[in-house]
């Protein structure tokens, strides 16, 4: 695939076509909703709409499923700010500083800073992708199982690390949250673990139900205590984000763009993943570290960042091998193959107009989709506003039909019924929820990259010290273990001492 | 009194007047239902899909999905119940009620290596097929520049260093390592067999070089072919999109090895029935544009009716027993 501006210039005229226009404004808005319904994510609405490719032409087809992709990004930034409810995984990260600003008064320059920085690291990434594809696609091939594994581990060392004084409570969330994601069929031997000799369990715990149940359940039930109050104690003080706001975003906007747009090239990292790897780069070079979890408008802006940017770098593996790196992406893959198109090096050879069409169409989305997203802040920071008598069942309602509707199975909802008081206990425990939560989402390839790096080395763990790039991120994780410890017995960590990530 | 008489003989004409119609009504429903298997299908059907929308059994339902309707008069619906490898749909359709509404996708070798394993909530025996269309033939590929430029040259190499030369696939107990287990077990080499997830991070390992070769599906080599060689199909013929390179069997090697993908109905479906899908399911794997579709994408379309489905899994699970059980010493 290489770049002609004749050709992207194309792409542009094509997207631009009133039919084009008009699915890529349909697909934002379908993702914008389903991003800020719970469990609804991408991949079902994706996956609901894949029938109308037999009546769509290619072209609008695949540019409103693309547009769901990336709109869902910006929609599951708005209940996990208003509400603390994270719309989909990868806006677990947003809710921890986003719900601090709301109950500050401050949920409206929060939904905005995430609008922005959602188009910011959108386009920046986009720009990637339109002109340093060929290149980057070497990226996603130098990471093999050694480097994912390093990668997961350093992942999880930084959001152990970043527990404060709770180290101890953080290693037993992590331990806890790798536990569960075992429960089911081995990824690669589909040797059943931990089912007690039940079908249900071999269908596995499913993350977004554990989400669902720490996150909206568990708070409802805290709310719940508090509660005889009857409102959520929020008020709306601002409305848009300041300069001031800007300027302490602008930063974590730019950091956390080309964080996610590089994970994104990798198979497997799903925005999910990068959100948090970007949310806790954040924290380490922040300047006030102590305001994360308790309010940093660039907690917002690098999570919001993150999801999107790697949303555009999914493409590039997608484009240049055919090889989808999330789950979101196997099924928008899908959609090009019911057409009898195959990403990969041939559909730019063969179908170039299409390819530089849908490219076009991601921009033309982006820009679509912070015009929808800006003006609409208001009303989306009024929910907070709704009585907790009439919110609180609601939010109950809306989470049980999102467990269901991931995989149809009655488990999924059971599942996030007792991760809901698992919430609740863990909340009144001060345990961090974050550890949790991404070792659950890591730990399937935290696993998978460890057996088969194994393999490869005969047994020897050497393998993660002899290659290079995984050399780097194994000495960093290192660190921050060191660093994690030594606040623990330092002067420093009474300063850090409640900055838990809940 | 009489009055009580009066009662009681209405109550016992009543009883013997409802036994008499349900005893003729019983008599009747027999026909009845011997009529509903002949006028099958009277409503809509539900094919389960047991993996991921967008995935390739996914699509090619979808592909069906038109043309069953048309050839069956009804409403086909496809639905999804994914999770463990398939297992969760599979152990839902052989509990489902044999009526002929309710089918399902299935997969070979899955259905016959997961009960094999462990329990699985279904069993080999209980998978009804109904008919097999498509076959997906594994080949033996290495990168472009790899040293190896024919089967020899690899099995040399393997004997020369045994257990270092790595060969990913796809899961294990599944058809990639079954393929390199048979492959050992005829050339009397050993290899590293390192299970990736699914064939994406597979065939991104292996694009990468952290793998020497790879088992992997016929539709993946051929997204990739202008960067790997293929040195062996493991076909009972010449793969039609790589036609310089030999089968397995050319080599004097009885290694056939394939995902084949087909649709099967719960155990006790009557056999008229089995009949109906059987043939509309086989029409559309004869139609020479289905046919043209699925090469185009690297599959081999195939068309084995109820019994040669049920002939093909018998013996394939003998020879996968014989395997496992090497494995499992």
């Amino acid at each position: 695939m290489s770049f002609s501006w004749s050709l992207l210039l194309q792409g542009f005229t094509q997207a631009l076509t009133p039919v084009n226009l008009l699915y890529a404004i349909l697909g934002s808005l379908v993702g914008t909703l389903v991003g800020v319904l719970p469990g609804i994510g991408p991949t079902s609405a994706i996956a609901i709409l894949l029938p109308l490719t037999t009546i769509l032409p290619p072209l609008p087809a695949i540019i409103m499923m693309a547009a769901i992709y990336y709109g869902a990004m910006y929609g599951g930034s708005t209940t996990a700010i208003v509400v603390n409810i994270p719309g989909e995984a990868s806006s677990v990260p947003t809710a921890m500083d986003g719900y601090q600003l709301a109950r500050q008064g401050r949920g409206g320059p929060a939904l905005g800073i995430a609008a922005i920085s959602s188009f910011v690291a959108g386009t920046i990434s986009l720009v990637g992708l339109t002109f340093f594809a060929p290149l980057l696609a070497g990226v996603a091939l130098a990471f093999g199982p050694p480097e994912y594994f390093a990668l997961m581990f350093m992942a999880l060392s930084l959001v152990i690390s970043l527990s404060g004084r709770a180290l101890l409570k953080g290693l037993i969330a992590t331990a806890l949250g790798l536990l569960v994601a075992m429960v089911g069929l081995d990824p690669l031997t589909g040797e059943a673990r931990l089912t007690f000799g039940t079908v249900s369990l071999m269908a596995g715990v499913n993350f977004i139900s554990v989400i669902i149940g720490l996150f909206a359940i568990g708070e409802v039930l805290v709310n719940i205590e508090r509660a005889a109050l009857s409102i959520y104690e929020n008020k709306i003080r601002d409305w848009l984000p300041g300069l001031e706001d800007l300027k302490y975003s602008l930063g974590a906007m730019l950091r956390s763009s080309v964080i996610g747009f590089f994970l994104g090239l990798l198979p497997g990292c799903s925005p999910a993943v990068t959100t948090f790897i970007a949310y806790d780069a954040e924290k380490k070079v922040s300047k006030r570290p102590h305001l994360f979890g308790r309010g940093a408008i660039e907690g917002v802006a690098a999570a919001e960042g993150a999801n999107n940017a790697t949303c555009s770098g999914g493409f590039v593996p997608l484009f240049s091998f055919g090889i989808p790196s999330g789950p979101a992406l196997a099924v928008l893959l899908g959609g090009f193959m019911m057409y009898g198109l195959q990403p990969g090096p041939m559909l730019f050879k063969e179908n170039p107009n299409l390819v530089w069409a849908i490219i076009a169409s991601m921009y033309i989305g982006n820009v679509i989709l912070l015009v929808l997203n800006l003006p609409l802040v208001g009303l989306w920071a009024r929910i907070a506003l709704i009585p907790f008598p009439i919110l609180g069942p609601l939010i109950i309602l809306f989470s049980v039909i999102g467990a269901y509707s991931v995989r149809f199975l009655m488990f999924d909802v059971w599942v996030a019924l007792i991760f809901g008081i698992l919430g609740y206990l863990m909340r009144k425990l001060n345990f961090p929820l974050a550890p949790m939560v991404l070792a659950t989402v890591l730990a399937q390839m935290l696993e998978t990259s460890l057996k088969q790096s194994l393999v490869l080395s005969s047994g020897s763990p050497l393998i993660f010290f002899t290659r290079p790039i995984a050399a780097v991120f194994m000495i960093l994780a290192l660190v921050m273990i060191a660093w994690g410890l030594w606040l623990q017995f330092s002067g420093r960590s009474a300063q850090l001492a409640a900055d838990e990530s809940d | 009194m009489r009055r009580k008489v009066w009662r009681l003989a209405a109550l016992v004409a009543l009883i013997t007047v409802s036994t008499f119609l349900l005893v003729t009504g019983c008599g009747q429903t027999q026909p009845q239902s011997q009529k509903a298997e002949d006028k099958y299908p009277e409503k809509q059907i539900t094919y389960l899909i047991t993996f991921d929308p967008g995935g390739q059994s996914d699509r090619e339902a979808r592909r069906q999905q038109p043309l069953l309707e048309k050839i069956l008069g009804q409403k086909i619906v496809i639905d999804y119940k994914v999770g463990g490898g398939g297992a969760v749909g599979w152990s839902e359709l052989v509990r489902a009620k044999p009526d002929g509404y309710t089918i399902a996708g299935f997969n070979l070798p899955h259905i016959i290596l997961q009960p094999m394993q462990q329990e699985t909530g279904y069993k080999t025996e209980q998978i009804v097929p109904v008919a097999l269309f498509q076959s997906t033939p594994l080949g033996l590929a290495v990168l472009k520049d790899s040293p190896y430029q024919t089967l020899e040259d690899f099995l040399n190499a393997a004997k020369q260093k045994p257990g270092e030369i790595s060969i990913g696939g796809s899961g294990t107990f599944s058809g990639h390592q079954m393929g390199t287990l048979r492959l050992e077990k005829l050339t009397g080499t050993k290899f590293k067999y390192v299970p990736f997830t699914g064939s994406a991070p597979q065939i991104t390992a292996f694009l990468g070089g952290h793998v020497d070769a790879v088992f992997a599906n016929s539709d993946d080599l051929v997204k990739q072919q202008d960067k790997i060689r293929v040195l062996a199909f493991a076909g009972n013929e010449r793969f039609e999109a790589f036609p310089d390179v030999p089968t397995f069997k050319e080599k004097g090697l009885d290694l056939v090895e394939a995902i084949d993908r087909g649709v099967a109905v719960p155990p006790g479906t009557p056999d008229n029935v089995i009949k109906k899908l059987e043939t509309a399911f086989l029409q559309i794997a004869k139609d020479p544009e289905i046919q043209a579709q699925m090469k185009k994408e690297g599959f081999v379309p195939i068309a084995m009716g109820h019994d040669e489905c049920k002939a093909y899994i018998e013996k394939m699970t003998g020879i996968y027993k014989e395997i496992v059980a090497g494995l499992k010493n």
